[in-house]
């Protein structure tokens, strides 16, 4: 099991400036823990993509930042949480060139390839909440006993 | 010692309080000169911290003349409130929170109390009561005011700020005859993106450029909203004749892209010089080294 080391922040997405933030906040926090330059930049591009789909779909809500450990392994978990009207049909909106707000309808699917973990939790008119996690070095593997 | 009238024929608080501070404008200032917010603010001598002190004392004056004590926009302030401005955000600008100047003004309050207190030994208690409550008021009405004033010139300058950072993000560079560059730098939201579009085509026109260089090295973050903006800058280009070509993506930016699944449908070069030296051979000039002929 991963242990959470409690919630570390919580950030609030409600406008364009708040995505800035957003991805500065995960730098540093990706930083921190000693996370490389290009793991840092895939998880900030996550963030970023994750953080417009709760503002422009989802219409605002909240980014959580959590520093979770397991046997050994350091990593960051982001949960991104809206209240908006969901994703009706997730299986298409995972899928690559799908679109419904005129983007390139890569944010979703790419967000997954660019993390280690991707969870997502929808339920139409009751909101959304995507969960990613990063491992700082390689994901740990549930069957690997010492 | 203030001559008091008769018992029973005792000023109102708010007169009382008025001519309180006429007494005691010059031990006010002087006391206030002490205090940090002056005394940080008003680095030239001290005369002028007791000098900016007295305005303020003044200003507090004419309020309780005009009996609005409660009121922010009693036309007592307007005076002040250039100076509570500027002493605001000089205090900011050192580098202390809202919290902390709100409670170093917070802080001019006790001195003027403890004179009050020492004027009026000889009132009868509820009287000094009365009025050092309308002294409680009366400054807790100027924090409002310095704080009011001081918050709208915040806003002012970060709105200043945030478009004087759009000019500067999108300056377009002529590197030679028919070949233009924009460095970006920072995010790209829909915003910037659109002032680059803009200034960019612009030059296209006003250049006859045939290349524009989009180089990307000060943009931390691409992902697809970004892409987009720079497809559509790049497609729009093409349809005014210039070709584009972007440049300085560095290696985690490279890798992200392609995690991502974003195909940029356009020609790239790791940097700039890169970019430009593709741009000359296009146009058919080489780059030749003029001292190789001599040796």
């Amino acid at each position: 099991m991963h242990t959470a080391a409690g919630v570390e922040a919580c950030l609030p997405i409600r406008s364009d400036l708040d995505l800035v933030w957003v991805r500065q906040h995960v730098r540093q926090a990706a930083a921190r823990l000693g996370f490389g330059l290009v793991a840092q930049t895939k998880l900030v591009t996550a963030a970023s993509e994750l953080a417009r789909n709760t503002l422009v779909h989802g219409g605002g809500g909240q980014m959580e930042v959590t520093h979770v450990s397991s046997a050994g392994a350091q990593g960051l978990r982001l949960a991104f949480t809206d209240e908006g009207p969901g994703i009706a049909d997730l299986d298409r909106a995972l899928s690559d060139g799908y679109t419904s707000g005129g983007g390139l309808g890569m944010g979703l699917s790419g967000a997954r390839r660019l993390v280690h973990d991707f969870h997502i939790d929808s339920t139409p008119g009751d909101g959304t909440t995507v969960r990613v996690t990063c491992w700082v070095a390689q994901p740990p593997r549930p069957r690997e006993e010492a | 010692m203030p001559e008091h009238e008769a018992d029973g024929q005792l000023a109102t608080p708010t007169h009382e309080v008025r001519d309180f501070l006429h007494r005691w404008r010059e031990q006010i200032a002087q006391r206030w000169a002490d205090e940090p917010l002056f005394r940080t603010v008003f680095t030239v001598s001290r005369d002028e911290a007791v000098e900016a002190g007295k305005v303020v004392v003044d200003a507090l004056a004419q309020v309780a003349d005009s009996d609005q004590v409660e009121d922010p926009d009693s036309a007592g302030f307007s005076g002040v409130r250039e100076q509570l401005a500027r002493m605001g955000v000089a205090r900011s600008r050192a580098g202390l929170s809202n919290t902390q100047v709100s409670s170093e003004l917070a802080a001019l309050r006790p001195p003027v109390e403890n004179l009050l207190a020492a004027d009026l030994e000889q009132a009868p208690p509820e009287h000094l009561r009365a009025c050092s409550t309308t002294l409680t008021v009366l400054m807790g009405t100027l924090r409002l005011v310095a704080m009011q004033t001081a918050l709208s010139e915040w806003q002012a300058l970060s709105d200043r700020q945030r478009l004087q950072l759009m000019e500067v993000a999108t300056p377009v560079i002529r590197l030679w005859d028919g070949i233009v560059a924009v460095p970006l730098i920072g995010t790209l939201d829909s915003a910037r993106s659109q002032v680059v579009m803009e200034t960019l085509l612009d030059a296209v026109v006003d250049q006859h450029a045939r290349f524009a260089i989009l180089d990307i090295t000060g943009v931390p973050t691409v992902d697809s909203l970004v892409a987009q903006h720079l497809m559509k800058t790049v497609a729009a280009a093409r349809l005014m004749g210039a070709q584009c070509i972007v440049s300085g993506i560095r290696p985690a930016i490279a890798q992200t892209i392609v995690h991502l699944g974003l195909d940029l449908d356009v020609i790239t070069r790791a940097n700039l010089a890169d970019a430009l030296g593709y741009a000359l051979h296009q146009l058919g000039a080489d780059i030749v080294n003029a001292g190789a002929g001599q040796r």
